[in-house]
């Protein structure tokens, strides 16, 4: 459990992260800002209810790995980080800039906090199974989280990783499948279709839940049931979450996976954000 | 240009042909007849370094026995990881235990690191200079099986990636200095693995591997062979074949490809009056003779004459080793016919 901040919410979580990240693509003007919005839930409880780390020391060897397979949402996970205070809020101004710390994509030799390089899809998950080998053999008791999107499920190299971590039994791996259903070339499951998601990855033999990606409660109850599962076998959260959630006008663009937004705009996403502030 | 599938074998027409060879195993044996040999070098000297080192663990994509790797399995059963036949894994995993601070040596044929997994090396590993050494058997020509499992272009792909050092030695006394030399360097390095019954070649010349050092094995005023992997033991075969003939021929083995020795490669090619040969068990394209190539290039050198023995820019064919050796010109007799004929040319 983080040592800070007991006192704020994790919906308040939730939305500062949004708003980091509204922040930095109002930078750039345009993004993959839906992705963020969607994601910032899930964010809010890895990084303020699930996982274990210091802020001063993000190489910390006692913290839980948390790795970014899809490099284009480092947007998110940057705000999370300013949001968990690795790196400091008035960096964001510097995101997608040349000398930043924040570039587009994300790259573990430039943040802190950033564990691994993404980008080239369907990398996360099998780094994933290499770092629970080896936490295993060093006796660790901290968990590999990969957080990976539905497009990622069309690469073969993840169920290569799937398959291997159900034989190693890796129950120190959980992994969080972002199913917001949209991809590049549009709908996931009209890009390739790879339902019935649940028992496939029950077939390779994990713990499966499939929960609601932008409800807090059940990810909260998700997260603590895939930590303290008795069953050898590594866990998956399913989220199905909604692009852009939290700001209406964006979720009901119907391409949505990499968004230009007008300047006027970008203040108005975040006056609907701020509104929804609790403390 | 191999006939028609729908025409039968020669010798079943007619009379043509004398005795055909056979393919043999997966990994036909280079050695020679009456060469000394030693049996998997790379297992045991990885297995040895193991006993001192923790960090040191091995992964294998179902190929431990083809690669050496079953011996290191043996001696440290709990320090070995089978991954599957799953190259892309076998990478990315690779690159989870580097990250955690093992060093983990991934053993698998080289087309399959080269050709399926370059993104997972690249990215995963090579990237980020994650300690991670990738030692891959059927390098080049050594297998009759076809280009399924002939690595011709290995080098040529991964000379483009930066951090990734490359290594390709010549004989089992090599491979056993390389390993240590490998672990003791932090970051990827690629080595090209001559496994089974290896021959034993270097020592008569008093040689000792340093990484990134190319070193000159014999001496010669008319021709310099520069050559890395086998073809240094071809090109010392064929060095005694040209001195009955009385051509005074030079080795400079070249066991790091890349970085590059560059000093010592103009060193040599400086020296006025030589035919310059680069042997290569490799694609003419990419590989180390153009990396030689462009190094006299940039630095103005120029030997009398440049040429190139190497592997054709094309798939290469089925059959026996040996067989295959002569039609591509990298046996030892064909090295020194191509020689005579370029200094009498």
């Amino acid at each position: 459990m983080t040592q800070i901040g007991h006192n704020i919410s994790l919906p308040e979580r939730a939305r500062r992260i949004r708003r980091h990240a509204l922040r930095m693509g109002e930078v750039q003007g345009q993004g993959y800002i839906a992705q963020a919005l969607g994601i910032a839930d899930v964010l809010a409880v890895a990084y303020f209810h699930a996982t274990t780390y210091r802020p001063e020391d993000p190489e910390w060897e006692g913290r839980d790995r948390f790795l970014l397979s899809i490099g284009h949402y480092a947007i998110a996970l940057y705000a999370a980080l300013i949001e968990a205070k690795i790196v400091p809020e008035d960096e964001l101004e510097t995101y997608g800039t040349d000398d930043s710390r924040l570039p587009m994509s994300g790259m573990a030799a430039y943040t802190p906090g950033m564990e691994i390089t993404g980008g080239s899809l369907g990398h996360g998950l099998g780094i994933a199974v290499g770092m629970s080998l080896a936490l295993k053999r060093k006796g660790s008791r901290s968990y590999v989280y990969n957080l990976f999107s539905d497009g990622e499920l069309d690469e073969g190299s993840t169920w290569e990783a799937a398959m291997s971590a159900g034989s190693y039994k890796l129950d120190n791996l959980i992994g969080i499948v972002d199913v917001n259903q949209m991809q590049a070339d549009g709908p996931s499951l009209d890009v390739l279709n790879f339902e019935p998601l649940g028992l496939k990855f029950e077939a390779f033999g994990w713990f499966v839940q499939r929960v609601d990606g932008n409800d807090i409660d059940a990810l909260v109850e998700a997260f603590d049931k895939a930590r303290h599962h008795s069953g050898a076998q590594p866990r998956i959260i399913i989220c199905d979450t909604k692009m852009a959630k939290g700001v209406p006008f964006l979720e009901a663009r119907e391409r949505n996976h990499f968004l230009r937004v007008e300047p006027h705009e970008w203040t108005e996403a975040i006056r609907i954000i701020d509104a929804g502030a609790t403390a | 240009m191999r006939r028609s599938k729908y025409e039968r074998p020669a010798h079943l027409i007619g009379n043509s042909g004398g005795p055909r060879l056979t393919t043999s195993a997966m990994i036909a044996s280079i050695a020679g007849a009456d060469q000394p040999t030693r049996p998997a070098p790379f297992g045991h000297a990885l297995s040895a370094l193991a006993d001192k080192e923790d960090r040191i663990v091995g992964l294998s994509a179902d190929l431990a026995k083809y690669t050496d790797l079953h011996v290191f399995r043996a001696a440290h059963p709990d320090r070995f990881y089978q991954m599957g036949m799953a190259e892309q894994l076998l990478m990315m995993s690779a690159a989870g235990m580097a990250r955690e601070g093992f060093q983990p040596w991934v053993t698998t044929y080289a087309v399959f690191a080269s050709r399926r997994a370059y993104d997972f090396i690249c990215m995963a590993i090579a990237e980020e200079m994650l300690d991670v050494k990738i030692v891959c058997a059927l390098p080049g020509l050594t297998t009759g099986y076809g280009p399924s499992h002939q690595a011709t272009e290995d080098i040529a792909m991964f000379r483009g990636m930066p951090n990734l050092t490359i290594v390709d030695p010549c004989d089992a006394s090599e491979i056993e200095q390389a390993v240590p030399a490998i672990a003791a360097h932090r970051g990827p390095v690629y080595m090209r693995l001559l496994r089974g019954n290896v021959p034993l070649v270097l020592e008569e010349y008093g040689y000792r591997f340093e990484l990134g050092k190319a070193k000159l094995l014999r001496d010669g005023r008319d021709t310099l062979l520069i050559s890395s992997g086998l073809m240094t033991m071809r090109a010392l075969e064929a060095a005694e074949e040209l001195r009955k003939d009385g051509v005074d021929a030079g080795v400079l083995h070249v066991p790091t490809i890349k970085p590059l020795d560059e000093a010592t490669i103009l060193a040599e090619c400086a020296k006025q009056g030589r035919l310059v040969v680069v042997a290569e068990n490799h694609t003419v394209i990419g590989g180390l003779g153009e990396a030689v190539a462009a190094t006299l290039m940039r630095s103005n050198v120029r030997p009398a004459a440049f040429r190139q023995i190497g592997l054709p820019d094309a798939f290469l064919e089925a059959g026996a080793l040996p067989t295959l050796h002569d039609m591509y010109g990298i046996s030892t007799a064909k090295v020194a016919d191509r020689i005579k004929g370029w200094l009498d040319g």
